[in-house]
């Protein structure tokens, strides 16, 4: 092979010119500190969300991650929105990790996670729309001399009545750059929004229908060589050794890479070369210290923590314990949820190039700031020396924001070849073996039952893994993980339980299996829905009352909780008995900060599961574009519904044992429920909505099982259960 | 050397005839909108048309074609994005991440080929990429709506 080494100018050049249309961050200056002084060349920056181009196009920076949400096309609305500019005239594009930093983080966090990025930035991204608003005004009333509070503005067109004269947001950018921005902006209520809250197009689709759109995945680079990985399959493992001689003269292969001490690469001309030699590559591995671990010795451990007497406190109220022991009549079920893999379509890849001097990153990233800490320390050089460029996701779910191994690898890959591209893909069965696994947990639930089924105690004990203890222990509390308590706890407004319970304990025993967890779309809300509502359905069917009316009488005080069951209750049409053969559930939560709740309608003939429909009811607060929720939640019950009927990866001999789509089925098409959606923005708080409807797909239906069969699933997958 | 006829071209290739034609498609000709998903005709994110037929690629050594057959990729499926599905697609709005959409598009135009009123339980039946984002709905609904549409025009 040639190698080329390219200068650094025309590296970024190129690569651009390779890339065709996708623009985003390669007509940045090489140098952070060039980045740092302005847009494009000549291009007006009205500010860090704003610049606008002589012939009206309005560029607005996002600085989320685009991967299928639709965030991109929800933040540009909100910016244009107060803005004021034409919405025909949007586009959008990613500021880079290194010009955040080189700007003192003026497009705050580059996060992508938690359904956060409508409700955490919308704040701030209006305000700089609106900023750069009145900058537009003032400029043409600078040019008028008139007063700039004489002047309006519609869909780009400043005006003053006064006077009749006229300009446009393109004629006057350039003097805006100039103004000094308004120490104040009052932001419009959204009750008058025009832009934002409407069920707007995405701006991102048509590339996507011609194979246009870029993914990391597809990138090519002058120059550019291909790997492809083996990291140690066993958990704790590392490489024993590897032949690398058995490949070498395989075509296309040009080195054999050994990354850190767990995985070893192979470099070629071609990905499918490499992933070839991989593949013939004699690799022995030290199978480390967990050889023993298994589901089964998993599914002991956590066991043994549902009655272990320590355990964190999540949330308490009354004497759980002393009423419960006190209780003529107790209900008490165990519940399991398994591990599941974010398996994301576009498998985990990045791209890089690394010199003495300089590193930069091409990746598909939930979070461009940790891709850029990660490629800095794995580059051994400053982060200033070093640049990431986020690409669209072909999927994200979580597995792509904390956690960076591939960009580690790339990296490490790149050092030894200086000044060459390098683009490391993972094969699916790689992805398979190191995910970043939603956690496995168990839960024990027991409450007594009054005669008129009222619940003085509820005692719930989760027995499982923390995410937060292997990922962010920076974010445990006392040794306490509270994000296992997703939606459990009282008065969270990030998640609160709907039920008032007069003696309640909600309480975790933390069990570490040594299997690396994460963030999964829905984190643990998922499984605590399921826990909470089957067992809610469980205790009214013990008391013999209907669900929704024995939901009801816990509901009181939690309103908003209601109002989404009430909803979704109604839109099946609840109060009316289901067509024959067919059998409904219900289910009720909130998470990331909506209320949200579910009702499935199912059929169960001959063993065999139809879910016919589900109607979903959301809270959000706040609604920025009807279309997106819409899709959110239809996306999101495919999410979760694939985990109930057949998500479930299962570990042996200190391994994963699924590798591809054939032992890790996911939902297709003929497994798709209808969905209604009912979008129910009540106002004053703003929730997210890429994840709390997953949480309640699953329990809905599985309620609706028992309404159907009498069989009370409590561990998933469905797969593993006969319903005849 | 391997003589393959791609969207309507011939094309020389200097490769093991033993590669997936996935990968002639996205590393000798830069055609990258054919995606890989799982590499063993499980997910459909490779699908691309064989003598109109909608094919996963990714199993496909490209010694087992002949110059004859005619492969179409999205890149070729319209010169223009203006294939009915490609339309139905866009005014649908179906696509979340889109990773999944190119072998989506090619395979519900592979389907309303050769079925060009599909039930529901075609579609089902037929259409069994997998994606992950979930738009299934939507892709039922743009089926649908390009089977009207092509309905449409045939009788207009
Ligand atoms: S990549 Fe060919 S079917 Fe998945
Ligand atoms: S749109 Fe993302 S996988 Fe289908």
């Amino acid at each position: 092979m040639t190698r080329v080494q390219l200068s650094r100018r025309h590296f970024v050049a190129s690569s651009a010119a390779a890339l065709g249309g996708f623009s985003l961050g390669f007509h940045v200056p090489f140098h952070a500190k060039a980045a740092a002084d302005a847009a494009p060349a000549g291009i007006p920056e009205i500010n860090a969300w704003v610049v606008i181009h002589p012939d009206e196009t309005v560029v607005v920076r996002v600085a989320r991650s685009e991967m299928g949400q639709g965030t991109l096309t929800g933040l540009a609305q909100l910016v244009a929105e107060e803005l004021e500019c034409d919405w025909g005239n949007v586009t959008t594009e990613y500021p880079t990790p290194g010009q955040n930093i080189a700007r003192d983080r003026v497009w705050g966090s580059f996060s992508t996670g938690g359904s956060r990025g409508i409700r955490d930035s919308h704040d701030y991204v209006r305000r700089g729309g609106a900023v750069a608003r009145e900058m537009l005004i003032a400029a043409a009333a600078a040019e008028w001399g008139v007063p700039a509070a004489e002047c309006q503005v519609d869909k780009g067109v400043i005006s003053h009545p006064g006077s009749g004269r006229t300009t446009t947001y393109g004629k006057v950018a350039q003097a805006a750059t100039t103004m000094s921005p308004p120490a104040e902006v009052q932001l419009k209520d959204p009750k008058d929004w025009k832009i934002a809250g409407q069920p707007l197009p995405r701006l991102d689709t048509r590339d996507k229908l011609t194979g246009k759109q870029v993914y990391g995945a597809d990138l090519v680079m002058p120059s550019m060589v291909n790997a492809a990985i083996k990291a140690c399959p066993y958990f704790g493992g590392r490489i024993a050794s590897f032949d690398a001689q058995a490949v070498t003269g395989m075509p296309g292969v040009q080195r054999v890479i050994q990354v850190d001490d767990t995985a070893v690469a192979v470099v070629a001309a071609t990905w499918w070369q490499a992933r070839t030699a991989l593949d013939a590559l004699p690799i022995t591995w030290d199978e480390g210290p967990n050889r023993d671990v298994s589901s089964a010795s998993i599914q002991v451990m956590l066991e043994e923590g549902l009655d272990a007497p320590d355990a964190f406190i999540g949330t308490e109220a009354g004497d759980a314990r002393a009423a419960l022991a006190g209780a003529t009549r107790t209900v008490s079920a165990v519940y399991a949820f398994p591990y599941q893999n974010h398996a994301t379509m576009e498998p985990m890849n990045a791209t890089a190039v690394w010199t003495p001097e300089r590193c930069e990153v091409w990746v598909p990233t939930q979070n461009g700031e940790s891709s850029l800490a990660v490629a800095a320390e794995a580059a051994e050089l400053p982060v200033g020396q070093c640049e990431v460029h986020k690409i669209h996701l072909g999927g994200g779910f979580g597995r792509r924001g904390n956690f960076q191994d591939y960009v580690r690898q790339v990296v490490r890959i790149a050092r030894e070849l200086p000044g060459t591209p390098v683009k490391l893909l993972w094969t699916r069965e790689e992805d398979m073996l190191h995910g970043a696994y939603h956690p496995t947990t168990r839960c024990k639930l027991t409450a007594s039952l009054g005669p008129d089924g009222q619940v003085d105690a509820l005692h719930m004990r989760i027995s499982g893994q923390s995410i937060l203890a292997s990922v962010r222990p920076e974010g445990m509390v006392g040794g306490k993980d509270p994000v296992v308590f997703q939606g459990l706890t009282a008065d969270n407004p990030e998640g609160s339980f709907g039920y008032t319970v007069p003696n309640l304990l909600i309480d975790h025993a933390m069990r570490n299996p040594p299997v690396p967890p994460g963030f999964w779309r829905g984190v643990n809300l998922n499984q605590n829905a399921i826990y909470v509502e089957c067992f809610i359905d469980e205790l009214a069917h013990a008391a013999g009352i209907e669900p929704l009316a024995f939901r009801r009488r816990l509901m009181a005080n939690h309103p908003r909780h209601l109002a989404v069951l009430e909803a979704a209750a109604n839109g099946i049409g609840w109060s009316e008995p289901p067509p024959a053969g067919r059998h409904r559930g219900l289910a009720q939560i909130m998470g990331f900060g909506s209320y949200v709740a579910a009702a499935a309608e199912v059929s169960v003939t001959g063993g065999q599961l139809r879910i016919h429909r589900i109607v979903a009811a959301t809270d959000p607060g706040h609604v920025v574009n009807p279309a997106q929720v819409e899709r959110q939640v239809e996306g999101s019950f495919v999410y979760g519904l694939s985990a109930a009927l057949f998500g479930e990866c299962t570990v042996s001999g200190g391994r994963m044992e699924q590798e591809n789509f054939d032992s890790y089925q996911v939902m297709l098409m003929d497994s798709m429920p209808a969905v209604e959606t009912i979008i129910m923005p009540s106002g004053g708080f703003w929730g997210g909505v890429g994840e709390p409807t997953i949480a309640v797909a699953a329990p809905a239906v599985l309620n609706a099982i028992f309404a159907a069969t009498g069989k009370r699933i409590r561990t998933l997958p469905l797969k593993n259960h006969d319903l005849a | 050397m391997v003589r393959l006829t791609i969207n309507g071209a011939t094309r020389d290739v200097d490769v093991d005839p033993e590669t997936p034609l996935l990968w002639v498609l996205r590393e000798q000709l830069g055609m990258t909108g054919t995606k890989y998903g799982c590499g063993v005709a499980l997910c459909g994110a490779c699908t691309v048309h064989v003598d109109g037929v909608a094919t996963r690629s990714c199993v496909l050594p490209v010694s087992a074609l002949t110059p004859e057959q005619a492969i179409v990729t999205i890149e070729g499926l319209s010169p223009d994005g203006s294939h009915p599905v490609q339309q139905a697609w866009l005014e649908l709005d179906v696509p979340q991440c889109g990773y999944c959409q190119p072998g989506m598009i090619m395979a519900a135009a592979g389907l309303l080929a050769g079925n060009p009123n599909p039930t529901d339980d075609d579609i089902s039946a037929e259409i069994t990429n997998i994606c992950r984002c979930g738009t299934y709905n939507r892709v039922r609904a743009a089926i649908k709506l390009a089977a009207a549409d092509s309905d449409a025009t045939q009788n207009g």
